[in-house]
């Protein structure tokens, strides 16, 4: 039997799906600790970012947290954050994924506000708005589509940066394909072309709810901000 | 608390020691260069391969939205799936990692190339054309030279991720000082060979990254001067 056919009736037989530590309770796990490794991304990146490009300063901070998180490698946090204070289990495994979501966060919510026309900021101060009333009304709101397609990305990021917190035993789908190698290779091929199935499914899905997500949340005028927005958040990531 | 104070004075278990890379100078080394191997061969690969799919995307715009649409896809797939998807074919072993690391750079490289060529000024690619250009000559002579920062920024950039993604090869046996990270985390948590790992790894990406911004400033030295 290929490897194909036995992927097929991996996925085929219920009880890979409802058994204890079976697909369904990974894809929990899997979505959970994303969802947290997000929301805790959010939280640091967005607030610094707005603050930096309301500020007009920390470009070069921000550069520099892309380059220096694109330099290390995911399994190293994973395996260095358990050891510290925060011990071993799902806290480690969430900040480590978490530190790969803010570079896109950050940088998107930097370049949001950044970009926000300056003749609508010099009006707001002529009205007599104080610098945190601009931010709040007039640059928050015109950052949104960069907001939305950072976080698109990060999302899309973490989901699939989440497969490797298996290395660590941490859960998630990756565990799937790590037990598949585990078996070896002639008995375990089709589950783990299995797991990348559900892998790479899960990461194309997010994916997708998130593009229909983002243009739901970008009111229609800035929606030509928003493509310009994709293309700089496509081209600021790299690795997975 | 006193117990508590002289036991952290000297821990058994420390984040570095000197010790530890005095007396495994072999494996560390071994690693190392595995990793480095690893890490030019996709990366000079994957440029090969990358160069000639963005010149073909930049002549016939039809393949241009199909390429980048693949590769977008592409990108999405996280890294273990790829490996999941490989190893059964291609075996545990160093030509799994291999070839999705390559996968990974190819993709940087072809979306700055692109990149890099569409931004060639219209003014310079018509005054080649009334200079008597060909489409090769002109390709050659004038728009690869200009788009030249673009490759080099891709370039390094697969570099830079490649290094940090070919440690995920721990799960084919192969992931050069990923495996001295992985390997330390197992053997109790061996604090001193995660870190090294770890450290070997960063400081890898950063002088390959200084190695190609020097070979691009001395490819390009009509930018210097200038403010990028």
């Amino acid at each position: 039997m290929n490897p194909v056919q036995a992927a097929v009736t991996w996925l085929n037989d219920p009880l890979n799906w409802t058994n204890p530590g079976g697909v369904l309770d990974r894809l929990g796990e899997h979505l959970s600790m994303s969802a947290l490794a997000v929301l805790l991304g959010c939280l640091v990146a967005w607030p610094v970012g707005l603050w930096l490009g309301h500020s007009g300063r920390g470009g070069g901070l921000v550069l520099l947290v892309s380059n220096v998180t694109l330099a290390i490698p995911t399994l190293a946090l994973l395996t260095i954050l358990p050891l510290t204070f925060l011990g071993f289990g799902r806290a480690s495994v969430v900040v480590a994924l978490a530190v790969f979501a803010v570079p896109p966060l950050l940088a998107n919510a930097y370049t949001g506000v950044r970009q926000a026309d300056p003749e609508a900021r010099d009006a707001a101060r002529g009205m007599g708005l104080s610098g945190g009333q601009v931010l709040r009304r007039v640059e928050l709101p015109l950052a949104v589509p960069y907001l939305a397609a950072g976080f698109r990305t990060a999302a899309v990021q973490v989901v699939a940066t989440a497969a490797l917190a298996s290395f660590v035993n941490g859960g998630g789908l990756g565990q799937i394909i790590r037990a598949g190698f585990g078996l070896d290779i002639a008995a375990g091929g089709g589950q783990i072309i299995a797991g990348g199935v559900l892998v790479a499914g899960l990461a194309m899905l997010v994916e997708g709810v998130l593009a229909v997500v983002e243009r739901m949340v970008t009111p229609r005028p800035l929606r030509r901000a928003r493509r310009r927005a994709n293309r700089r958040a496509a081209a600021a990531t790299a690795g997975g | 608390m006193f117990l508590h104070l002289s036991y952290r004075a000297a821990p058994g278990n420390p984040w570095f020691s000197w010790q530890y890379v005095r007396d495994n100078s072999d494996s560390i080394l071994a690693a190392l260069r595995e990793h480095t191997w690893l890490t030019a061969r996709a990366v000079v690969i994957a440029a090969l391969v990358a160069l000639p799919l963005a010149v073909a995307a930049y002549w016939f715009r039809s393949l241009a939205a199909s390429i980048l649409a693949l590769t977008g896809v592409l990108y999405t797939i996280p890294s273990l799936a790829l490996f999941a998807f490989l190893a059964p074919y291609l075996g545990i072993g160093a030509a799994t990692v291999l070839t999705v690391v390559a996968l990974y750079a190819l993709l940087v490289i072809v979306r700055n190339t692109l990149a890099g060529l569409n931004q060639v000024p219209p003014e310079v690619r018509e005054a080649a054309e009334g200079m008597g250009y060909g489409r090769w000559g002109r390709l050659f002579r004038i728009e690869l030279p200009l788009a030249l920062p673009g490759i080099l920024t891709g370039v390094r950039l697969a570099t830079v991720s490649t290094v940090a993604l070919v440690t995920v090869g721990v799960v084919v046996g192969r992931g050069g000082l990923g495996q001295l990270i992985f390997a330390g985390f197992q053997n109790n948590f061996y604090k001193a060979q995660i870190m090294t790992g770890t450290v070997l790894c960063v400081l890898l990406a950063l002088v390959l990254d200084l190695i190609l911004a020097g070979v691009g400033r001395l490819l390009t030295p009509w930018l210097r001067g200038r403010i990028s």
